[in-house]
Formats: structure tokens, C-alpha cells, sequence
């Protein structure tokens, strides 16, 4: 029964294109994110004899301002920023799937205080609060991770807490209480796996988000902090003008990189949620 | 209705104590002003303890905050460690640009994703349909300031279209904003609130034009046109406000950085100097202003919806 639903889903999920398309091409970027160490022609810090050169076939990406080969420091800032929107994600949701776990089940009071801290927690802007964050602790690969974490959960949260309370007045979860399991197990084995769908979709959304947000947070020099390369601070140049109209190969590599990520994380949730819902079951 | 909106309202003044609570608190976690203040161990302990007296930091946190909470409410935020100016005058005068640019991004971001949403839904897996979906997929994946220098690097370097950064021309006595200053920052900002929108507009149009009451003015040959515009798009204004009211938290994010890239002299600017300059007062000022904003938006879509949907009031 269990093998079955989820070659069902798998069966669906196959079915977006899109999705099957940018499942893999995130899979490379991973890949090639956690190899970069083993393929890098050049090392990320290696001041080369070249400064600002344009792509050749020594530098296939061209090097920076002081000589780095640009395509070595892309797949690090891969892997930092991949490393970054993967953790922050995780802390995110695990976060949010307790306190809306919480929430829906108690209810009551309990419900009450976790909802409206969530909607205080909501109510700052969320640039604001990372922004703030940064000046409290000093920016770094660490504290970026910690920060996108502890501001994203809210959304999860609110999530969660919808699902375990439509799942609440279901009658399997009446009848677990009825037979006297014990809360811990209803909350557990019955209703966290059947919200799992809705938080892995939205965890891909949160993934996008946080590597959008080291990006602006790294590009604004914020966030991950040079000589650590992040797909952000590599565009931290592009705010010269000479930078910005005689180097191009400089900013727009990196910012590619962070498209083609994004876009493919965004087509992974879309394809997901097709998948997961039953409605679309044709 | 009344009990509704009652309900509400106390809700939102209880997220709006917790706020200044939260505010403050962070405020106190960012450092002693005193500290921060002096500048250099050349001041004595005893001036140093006099500074802190005369500013109400030798009292309990209780008493500080209440204290601080007072001034709020009157509208005095303190001065800014950079140039010693109230922090109230150059939010006033920051916040002017700011509206002009998000207002006018949150006009042209809900004209191209409603159009496009309703194209797409009325035309649902036609070629159109899924160039649309698509583009509204890469629109909601660019960064902010990608775009924004994609955007300088095409129409004001290369092409010299459009000016690259400011509000207006600089030199010249003009007040006021420029059009062709605005349209690149507004465009950047709409972009991708667009992307986020159209697919939720154009699923609720889907559900909407699927329902029985279309069908039925269908079958009667009112033609498709009229029933989209005279039936339909009425039903679609809840699925609108409740995009307009996602974006409006986000509104300010997003501006922060895309006036940072275009020198734009907003609250985003203003923010991002006080955070690089560590400008506390300013930054705290600015984070309280916009989650008061944020709540209060929030509380009026609340109520909005319950006029136009009477099922909300029963939650």
C-alpha cells in the first residue's frame, strides 16, 4: 500500500516535464557543488597572472579583478550557497513543523500565544529582521545559516497548524484517540505524516527564498564575507560601473548560476505539488 | 460584522504590543548607546554615568521601556548616532520616494499579473498559456538586483534610454520625481512580484470559471467575453486582494535592495546606510514603523474580506 502511493506520486511527478527537466539539473548542480574541491582547474583563492580577463580557454569564465579564475569561484559559491539554502531550510522547517504542530494540536491557549508570535514574528519585514540580525551577529557562512533559519519558519508554521487541524476532525485521528493512543503517537503517526506533502512542497519554496536572500544579503556585503566565495558576493562588484559595462563576465555568471538554481528549485515544488495532490489524479 | 472586526482589532493591538516588546528588546540586545556613544575611552566614568543618567539608562528595563514606548507614541524616535538629526524628520522626508516607487510597482505588478493571470486561464494549456506560466516562473526566481543591473547594464549603459540611478536629474531645481528615473527600479520591483502572482490569480480564475453559475451564463450565449468581464472578474477580486495583501510585507523588503542599487532616496536606502553605519536608532525606527504598517494592512484586507466574502465572519 505504502510502495504504492508513492510510485503514484512518482508516476505523476514524471508527468511535469519541467519539474523531471530541473530535478536533474539541480542534482548536477549539487553534485558538482559538493565535487568542486576535486574539479576546480584552478583554487578559488589563486591569484593568477591575468586580472580582469575575459573568457578564454585557460579561464573559461574569465578571472576577477584580482586574478581569480571566475568559473573555480563559481562552483564554491555553489557550494556556499547551496549549503546555506539547504541548512537554513532545514532549521526552518523543522522549527515550523514543531510550533504548528503544537498549535494545532493543543489548541486552546497554547494555540494562541505560538499563532500570535508567529503573526509578530510575520509582521516585521523580512529583509529587516536578517538585515538587523547581521548587525547583531557578525556576518559569516555560519551565521547566515542560523539567521534565514530562525526568520523563515513562520510560513511553515502557519502551514502545519491548517493541515493539523483539518486532520483533527478526521476520523482515523478520532479513532486512534477513541482506541487511547497516546497524544505523542497521534501527533507522530498519524497526522505528521499525512502534512509531510505540504512541507516538503513549501520547503522548496523556502530553499528558493533563502538562497535569493544570501544572494541580496552577500551582494549588499552582509552576508558571506570574501574570500569565502558565495554566488552573492561574486556579484558585489557589479555595483562599479566600470565592473558593471566592461566586465560582464564577471556579474553575469554567477547571477545565471542563481537563476538557473532558483528556477529549477521553483519547478521541483510546482511539480511536486502536482504530484502530491490527489486531485490531480488523472 | 461588528463583533468581527472588535475581534480583530484586539487581535492586531496584542501583535502590536508584542512588536514594540520584540523592537525593544533588540534594540537592548544591539549595545549600550552609552558605549556606542562616547566614541573613545578618553571620556570619564563619571561623565559616562552622569550621559547615562540624564538619558534613563541607569533605571530597570521596565521603567526604560515604558519610557521609550511614551516618546514612541509621540512620535519622537530619538536622534541618529550619524548626523544628529530626529530620526522622525528623516523618515518623513525618506518616505515620500518610497511610496511613489512601491505604490507605482504594486499598480504595474497587479495589471500584468491579473492580464496575464486571466489570459492564462482563459486560454489554459494553449501555447500562450504555457509561455506565460513559465515567465512568471523565471520573473519569481531572478534576485531583485540581478535584474536591477541587467536592466542598467541594457537600457542605461548600452542603449542610454533611461537613467541608471537617482530620483531626478541632478543640478537642476526640479522637485519632485522624474518618470524616466522611475520606470527601471519599477519595473525591477514588479517583475518579480508579478512572477510570484499570476499563477495564483490564474488557478483562482480556473476554479472560478469552472463553477456552475458560469457555466450556466455560458450555455445561455452570453459569450464568453461578457461572461468573463461582467461574472467573472467580479468573483476574482477576492483571489486579487488577498495577492495585494501577500506583497505588502514584502513591498518594503524588496525595496530596500532595489533602492540600494538605484540610489533611490528612499527608506531602503536610509536603512541599509543605518545598518552599514550601525545607526540604531534609525534601524529600530524604521523596523517598528513597518510591522505597524504591515499589521495595519493586514487588519483593513481582514476586514475587507469580510465585506466581500460574508463567509469569512463566521472564523
Amino acid at each position: 500500500m505504502e510502495e504504492s502511493y508513492f510510485r503514484s506520486v512518482l508516476r505523476r511527478f514524471r508527468y511535469h516535464r519541467a519539474g523531471v527537466v530541473s530535478f536533474w539539473v539541480v542534482v548536477v548542480m549539487m553534485v558538482l557543488a559538493v565535487a568542486a574541491p576535486l574539479i576546480v582547474p584552478y583554487s578559488p583563492d589563486a591569484i593568477n597572472e591575468e586580472f580582469s580577463a575575459a573568457p578564454s580557454v585557460a579561464h573559461w569564465l574569465g578571472t576577477d579583478q584580482i586574478g581569480r579564475d571566475v568559473l573555480s569561484r563559481l562552483l564554491y559559491g555553489m557550494r556556499t550557497s547551496l549549503l546555506i539554502g539547504v541548512s537554513a531550510t532545514l532549521i526552518s522547517t523543522v522549527i515550523g513543523v514543531a510550533l504548528g504542530l503544537l498549535a494545532g494540536y493543543l489548541g486552546g491557549a497554547a494555540d494562541q500565544i505560538i499563532m500570535r508570535f508567529t503573526d509578530m514574528v510575520m509582521s516585521f519585514p523580512y529583509i529587516l529582521l536578517i538585515l538587523v540580525a547581521g548587525v547583531i551577529f557578525r556576518p559569516g557562512l555560519v551565521s547566515m545559516i542560523l539567521i534565514l533559519g530562525f526568520v523563515d519558519w513562520p510560513g511553515v508554521a502557519r502551514l502545519v497548524r491548517g493541515d493539523v487541524l483539518s486532520l483533527k476532525k478526521r476520523d482515523f485521528v478520532t479513532s486512534s484517540r477513541i482506541a487511547g493512543m497516546p497524544g505523542s503517537y497521534i501527533m507522530f503517526s498519524d497526522i505528521l505524516p499525512n502534512t509531510m506533502g505540504d512541507i516538503l512542497v513549501f520547503a522548496t519554496t523556502v530553499m528558493a527564498t533563502s538562497i535569493l536572500d544570501e544572494a541580496a544579503l552577500s551582494f549588499l556585503g552582509l552576508g558571506v564575507q570574501p574570500p569565502t566565495a558565495s554566488l552573492g558576493n561574486m556579484l558585489n562588484g557589479a555595483g562599479s560601473v566600470t565592473v558593471l559595462t566592461d566586465m560582464p563576465w564577471l556579474w553575469l555568471s554567477p547571477g545565471i548560476a542563481i537563476i538557473l538554481l532558483v528556477v529549477c528549485v521553483n519547478f521541483v515544488g510546482d511539480a511536486l505539488r502536482d504530484a502530491l495532490d490527489p486531485a490531480m489524479v488523472k | 460584522m461588528a463583533k468581527y472586526i472588535i475581534r480583530r482589532v484586539l487581535i492586531a493591538l496584542i501583535v502590536l504590543f508584542g512588536i514594540t516588546v520584540i523592537d525593544f528588546l533588540i534594540m537592548s540586545l544591539l549595545g549600550n548607546p552609552i558605549e556606542i556613544l562616547s566614541g573613545g575611552p578618553k571620556v570619564s566614568d563619571a561623565m559616562l554615568a552622569r550621559r547615562a543618567e540624564s538619558m534613563g539608562l541607569d533605571q530597570p528595563v521596565i521603567v526604560q521601556y515604558l519610557n521609550w514606548l511614551k516618546a514612541v507614541m509621540h512620535g519622537d524616535f530619538g536622534y541618529s548616532y550619524t548626523d544628529y538629526q530626529p530620526v522622525s524628520n528623516q523618515i518623513v522626508s525618506h518616505l515620500g520616494p518610497t511610496l511613489i516607487l512601491t505604490v507605482s510597482a504594486l499598480v504595474l505588478s497587479l495589471i500584468i499579473a491579473v492580464a496575464g493571470g486571466i489570459y492564462s486561464a482563459v486560454h489554459v494549456h494553449s501555447k500562450g498559456d504555457y509561455v506565460i506560466v513559465t515567465l512568471s516562473f523565471i520573473g519569481q526566481s531572478v534576485p531583485g538586483f540581478f535584474l536591477a543591473l541587467l536592466l542598467i547594464y541594457i537600457f542605461a549603459v548600452r542603449l542610454g534610454w533611461v537613467p541608471a540611478s537617482g530620483m531626478r536629474e541632478l543640478g537642476t531645481d526640479t522637485e519632485g520625481v522624474s518618470v524616466a528615473h522611475l520606470i527601471l527600479p519599477c519595473v525591477t520591483l514588479a517583475v518579480s512580484m508579478a512572477g510570484r502572482n499570476i499563477r495564483y490569480i490564474r488557478s483562482a480564475m480556473l476554479e472560478i470559471l469552472n463553477r456552475d453559475y458560469l457555466r450556466a451564463a455560458e450555455a445561455r450565449g452570453i459569450g464568453k467575453r461578457r461572461v468573463i468581464w461582467k461574472h467573472a472578474l467580479r468573483n476574482a477580486l477576492i483571489p486579487i486582494l488577498t495577492v495585494t495583501g501577500m506583497e505588502i510585507p514584502g513591498l518594503f523588503g524588496g525595496s530596500v535592495i532595489i533602492e540600494q542599487v538605484f540610489s533611490w532616496p528612499g527608506i531602503g536606502l536610509l536603512t541599509v546606510n543605518a545598518v552599514l553605519t550601525r545607526d540604531y536608532p534609525v534601524i529600530m525606527a524604521v523596523c517598528l514603523l513597518s510591522a505597524v504598517v504591515v499589521l495595519v494592512a493586514n487588519l483593513l484586507l481582514d476586514i475587507l474580506y469580510a465585506v466581500v466574502d460574508p463567509t469569512v465572519r463566521l472564523t
